[in-house]
């Protein structure tokens, strides 16, 4: 059950976020527990991914407060959340060894025997550059990257859009068997259906607004049907 | 492999199901010590806190035990594991019964059916 009582890991206070006219977040209020998977849902343009970017410090707020362990998103938030952008940002010409020595480097928390280890599971040579990888190759590459890091806090926007189901039914097992009870996993997709047995809570976002937070359970519980047909009766069109 | 959920019920139910049909069809014989929810979990690919209230759930009605120190194992008490299974076969009867009233079929013509169809197999 969601227990608004435990200790939050993120609270984010009347948060706004205008793009010029255009509202796409507004005046949202959310706590993030710790210890849980909590999915991120919403129809294209709702605003998951500002959310998102506000959390990393890539977009300032125009209205309201981020809290990530105490901290306004910025070099301290970064030292203990692991961030899957929607896109890549990874050099071309690197090579994936030449990737995991940059980790190493920037983040004191970040295991490179596991993420050697997930390389090899996914048989993606080490000393490849990135170029020569196909898209979901680089996608996988770069979830192990984020995924090898010991953080309070992993926030993945999409993080298995782009990558074949074998893959996503390893990823998702990387991340059950490696999820701590300490830590917490914000996500984003829309494959609903994949991601929802390894959910614990779900945020469906609406045009910018909070329309639901609750426990997955309770919805499959209170409305006989899965999560995946609920976001589609909620959000027909 | 990942388990067949049903989309339309709680998992941890399921999950509940699923592991008292291991247990009585020996898959974790009485007194045999069960993975952890972790592996458990990932096998099932469920969240490991859902896995973690059906092993809970499993506790609070005495058919695993949770030892000081070695994980969690069956409990010793085959009677228990067939009063469990009964249960479960009762389930599946109630099941059974409620599809067959709907094809609009009785007592009588079932069981006959039944006999038919142990017959049957050879007369087929």
């Amino acid at each position: 059950m969601p227990d608004t009582h435990t200790q939050s890991i993120v609270s984010i206070q009347n948060l706004t976020k205008r793009y010029g006219k255009h509202t796409a977040l507004d005046n949202l209020n959310l706590e993030l527990p710790k210890g849980r998977i909590i999915g991120l849902l919403g129809p294209n343009g709702s605003g998951k991914t500002t959310l998102i970017k506000l959390m990393n410090a890539l977009l300032v707020p125009t209205k309201g407060q981020i809290f990530i362990k105490g901290f306004h998103p910025g070099i301290e938030t970064k030292a203990c959340v692991s961030y899957l952008p929607e896109r890549t940002y990874l050099p071309d010409n690197c090579r994936v060894s030449h990737l995991l020595s940059y980790f190493t480097d920037f983040y004191a928390d970040f295991d490179p025997h596991k993420a050697l280890s997930m390389l090899e599971s996914l048989h993606i040579p080490v000393h490849s550059p990135l170029k020569s990888l196909s898209k979901g190759t680089k996608e996988k590459v770069q979830i192990i990257t984020v995924m090898s890091r010991k953080a309070d806090l992993y926030i993945l926007d999409e993080p298995i859009a782009g990558v074949d189901p074998a893959a996503r039914d390893y990823i998702l097992k990387t991340i059950i068997q490696d999820f701590r009870e300490d830590s917490t996993i914000l996500l984003s997709t829309h494959l609903i259906s994949d991601v929802e047995p390894i959910l614990d809570d779900v945020i469906f976002l609406k045009e910018g607004r909070i329309l639901l937070q609750s426990c997955v359970e309770e919805i499959r519980n209170t409305y006989a049907k899965s999560l995946d047909s609920y976001f589609r009766e909620v959000f027909a069109c | 492999m990942a388990w067949t959920l049903d989309s339309d019920r709680p998992i941890y139910a399921q999950l509940v199901e699923r592991l008292k049909t291991d247990i009585v069809s020996g898959i974790y014989p009485a007194g045999a010590r069960l993975p952890s929810v972790r592996e458990l979990a990932a096998t099932a690919a469920v969240n490991p806190n859902t896995m973690q209230k059906a092993f809970t759930e499993l506790e609070r009605t005495g058919l695993i035990i949770t030892m000081r120190t070695s994980g969690r194992m069956v409990t010793e008490d085959t009677a228990m594991i067939n009063q469990t299974r009964k249960e479960l076969a009762l389930e599946q009867v109630c099941l059974f019964l409620t599809q067959m009233q709907k094809l609009g079929f009785g007592k009588e013509e079932i069981i006959e059916l039944l006999n038919f169809w142990e017959g049957g197999k050879s007369n087929a």
